[in-house]
């Protein structure tokens, strides 16, 4: 037959290992994502369970030597943090993505564009000791100067919940300009061009057309974000002081040493013993479930898009 | 005709002139930012730089001394994770953009990607401790360069995936499918079409991995061991220079080695960010020429 | 062989049902194309004559849920056999796309593109093909001297015809075009009719088109598709001046389309 496959054809059988190859690589991602889950959990989860979940999660008392295991001090730290940057990192965020695509003349553009690829670039650890120095410093400078009368000691470190929340919003602004331009560049030059055909300004346009149709992109950059900041370690570990205090609630909130979930797996990882990297991994296994839980809204996000 | 009211014109435009500054601001404060961090580490840091400073060892825990041992070990690392995340993670794009049919496996597999490249890289670091540094450790020298890099491939395969996927992507339609049927196989159209005409994309998100592997610091943490002593081979337990500056300015305290190793870290992610575009447009250009 | 017009028909089509998900977009669709004659397919857009285009060298399989219902036989192979090998199909079966679609490669290495393919390695044999295909195509005068510059650099005439000559390289023995001039100037759709007119000697041509003066200049026969369905199959020149059908009429009269 004329168009038959033939069984020993070079071509043919080239594709076919080809083919049986890219599969078992494509099948890599799934099978580290399972490794990880597992890993994780059958380190963490057990005792979590032994331990008492509720007393692991909201116990406030951490003291690995007398095998006390309560992270509750941790999720506020790391919860704290991961919002305080929200509210700075992301209306900033947003106001450059908007100013890139919609306002920026070229050139100006060619300058921010790369800048900003440059700032997603340069090391976690290198702005962690950028914020060790300065902003640590200037901190200092001011708890114990004008507010040393109202701070306590502990909080006069410099090393605090605000040096957190200032290098956090730094290092998620990045995220949060890329993926909101490429959402806010997405949206129809018709919806623009119908704004403008009524009359409308240009701030008018951006801020009722071109904002709310872009919305879902901007409300996922957001939530990358979130994700980007709760994982964020090394920087972070340098500048919040890392002490397992539940911050007094108020402004003085700001100038609190905590500890995040990942600073507390990345400083006792290395000198911890059996049960104490247990609970370590069960630390994990909360950080694990937020991530879980940010990843399933932003799925969420685009199923509603689309 | 609405007659409108010269006032409100005035206001309308007072908002937007009000509005465009403050954008143009936060745009503005970013840059900022940037130079800020930039030129400061530099400004610290280059004093420190110099030949010794590059080609020693470190003494005292880093507190003096060079910074030798961390460049080896950032190459090595380096080299590994990309030799071995490259081939993995652009044959994955093929596979999921050349040949696999869209379905149910499909999108398990994207999700699967994406919720790899949201996992923290300290959750990363903390399962290439318990599966590469202690399970598979008879194999990995434990704490060591391999097992670092293992888990260095977890990390960034998303990335290099997810990138090289866009890569194909952008390749038409229409010359896949005038070469499709020529009668020719599809191998043979991604090796002399799909593949040509994607390698700058890829070649970028291969060196934008490099960049992320350079300034990884948590997954390093738990999986390289630290080492100050220069590594002769992968089963070596090692430092980047992302953890040695970790490690100088937390354990020792001396900030200003610390920002030696920054400066040196900035000016290789500035390389390679210019390497990523430069190579990205000569790319494009010799293929298209 | 029970008849005379099935033994020389090179492509058969018996009662073909195509699905995109779940639309049917052809219906109960028959049709017989003979050796080295010139086919067209004409009616509106949509209307099915691209997608019978596509089943008929399997480019179809590309698009995920598509469902071929029915037979389609070349050479009285039947070629949705599970035993058939679409790259071997294609091989006999080229096609000129409606965007002229030249890999971004050289002049010569577009049209030894395929031959390359197929194991074909000596160098001068491999020119022997190029000059053959490319001369044959009507394009070796505007481009021997420069077969090794970038084939993007072309006109969209001379990319359309070069495009032709790379499938003629493969020496197929059918050639689908769609619409092969829609992207053409007036000048440039000229030569490429010119040439469709040669190609019958030793090619059969199945051409589909929206313009009806150009099925008119070019093909032997032309069927006419509306909806997913065949309307009137008939010698072309029959069809232009007596069409049997009404819808035929409407749509030739410009009623529609």
């Amino acid at each position: 037959m004329k168009f038959q496959k033939e069984k020993n054809n070079k071509s043919n059988i080239e594709e076919g290992i080809v083919k049986v190859i890219l599969f078992i690589m494509a099948l890599s991602s799934v099978i580290s994502l399972g490794l990880i889950t597992f890993f994780v959990f059958n380190e963490g989860l057990p005792f979590m369970i032994n331990y008492g979940i509720t007393d692991f999660i909201f116990g406030t008392t951490w003291n690995p030597t007398d095998q006390v295991y309560g992270i509750f001090p941790m999720i506020v730290g790391s919860v704290i943090v991961t919002v305080l940057a929200m509210l700075i990192g992301a209306p900033i965020g947003i106001a450059v993505a908007v100013y890139l695509v919609e306002i920026a003349p070229r050139r100006v553009a060619k300058i921010v564009k790369p800048a900003i690829q440059l700032l997603e670039g340069i090391p976690s650890v290198v702005i962690g000791l950028f914020g060790m120095v300065v902003i640590i410093d200037l901190l200092r400078r001011i708890s114990r100067g004008p507010l040393s009368e109202y701070l306590p000691a502990g909080y006069q470190t410099g090393y605090s919940v605000l040096a957190g929340v200032l290098i956090l919003a730094i290092m998620i602004l990045p995220t949060i300009i890329s993926i909101s331009a490429d959402s806010i560049r997405a949206v129809p030059q018709e919806y623009k061009e119908g704004s403008y055909a009524m009359g409308a300004t240009k701030w008018q346009t951006i801020f009722r057309v071109v904002v709310p149709a872009a919305k879902s992109g901007i409300l996922a950059a957001v939530i990358l974000g979130v994700g980007r900041a709760i994982g964020e370690t090394m920087a972070i570990i340098m500048v919040v002081g890392n002490s397992v205090q539940i911050p007094i609630p108020g402004w003085e909130t700001l100038f609190a040493p905590v500890r995040t979930l990942t600073g507390n797996i990345a400083l006792e990882m290395g000198y911890a013993g059996p049960e104490h990297r247990q609970a370590l991994f069960a630390t994990g296994i909360i950080l694990f479930i937020f991530i879980i839980i940010i990843n399933s809204l932003t799925l969420l996000l685009r199923r509603r898009r689309t | 005709m609405v007659e409108v009211k010269p006032n409100h014109l005035i206001k309308v435009k007072r908002n937007q002139v009000f509005a465009f500054t403050m954008l143009s601001l936060a745009a503005a404060l970013t840059v900022l930012i940037l130079l800020a961090i930039v030129i400061y580490v530099m400004s610290q840091g280059l004093s420190v730089i110099s030949m010794e400073f590059l080609l020693d060892s470190p003494k005292s825990m880093g507190a003096e001394g060079g910074i030798y041992p961390a460049i080896v070990g950032t190459i090595y690392l380096v080299g590994l994770v990309i030799l071995i995340a490259a081939p993995i993670g652009v044959g994955t794009a093929i596979y999921l953009n050349e040949y696999m049919p869209d379905g149910r496996f499909k999108s398990v597999l994207r999700f699967a990607t994406e919720l790899l490249a949201a996992i923290p890289s300290i959750v990363h670091g903390m399962f290439g401790f318990l599966f590469f540094v202690i399970a598979l450790g008879d194999y990995t020298g434990g704490w060591s360069i391999l097992s670092g890099a293992l888990t260095g491939v977890v990390m960034i395969l998303p990335i290099i995936i997810r990138a090289s996927e866009e890569a194909l992507r952008s390749v038409s339609n229409n010359l896949k499918e005038g070469s499709l049927a020529l009668g020719t196989t599809r191998w043979y159209t991604i090796k002399k079409i799909v593949l040509p005409l994607a390698i700058p994309g890829i070649t970028t998100s291969i060196i934008l991995a490099i960049g992320r592997v350079i300034g990884e610091t948590a997954a390093f943490l738990l999986t390289l061991g630290g080492s100050l002593l220069l590594a002769t081979t992968v089963f070596d337990g090692a430092r980047t220079l992302a953890l040695h500056l970790y490690l100088v300015a937390m354990e020792t305290g001396n900030t200003e080695m610390a920002f030696g190793t920054g400066a040196v870290l900035i000016v290789l992610i500035l390389i390679i960010n210019l390497a990523a575009t430069g190579l990205f447009k000569l790319l494009v250009r010799r293929f298209s020429a | 062989m029970t008849n005379q017009k099935e033994s020389n028909a090179i492509i058969e089509i018996e009662d073909l049902d195509f699905y995109y998900n779940q639309t049917k977009a052809l219906k109960n669709v028959s049709l017989d194309i003979n050796k080295n004659e010139v086919f067209a397919f004409i009616g509106p857009s949509g209307c099915g004559k691209t997608t019978l285009l596509r089943v008929l060298n399997r480019m179809n399989d590309l698009i995920p849920k598509t469902r071929v219902v029915g037979k389609v036989q070349i050479e009285g192979h039947d070629i949705y056999d599970p035993n058939v090998d679409v790259v071997q199909l294609r091989k006999s079966v080229g096609t000129v796309f409606q965007k002229p679609n030249p890999f971004p490669i050289s002049i010569f290495d577009n049209v030894a593109y395929g031959p390359k393919a197929h194991g074909i390695k000596n160098k001068k044999e491999l020119m022997e093909i190029v000059e053959e295909s490319l001369r044959q195509a009507a394009l070796w005068d505007e481009v021997k001297d420069r077969l090794n510059d970038s084939a993007t650099g072309l006109s969209g005439g001379q990319q359309q015809r070069l495009c032709i000559a790379r499938v003629m390289a493969v020496k197929p023995e059918i050639i689908l075009m769609d619409e092969p001039t829609s992207a053409l100037d007036p000048i440039a759709t000229l030569k490429v009719e010119e040439l469709i007119n040669e190609l019958k000697q030793n090619y059969t041509v199945v051409i589909v088109t929206h313009n009806m003066e150009q099925a008119a200049r070019v093909s032997d026969k032309t069927a006419l598709f509306l909806n997913g369905s065949i309307i009137e199959t008939n010698e072309t020149n029959q069809l232009f001046t007596n069409p049997k059908e009404q819808e035929t009429e409407d749509y030739i009269t410009g009623k529609f389309g």
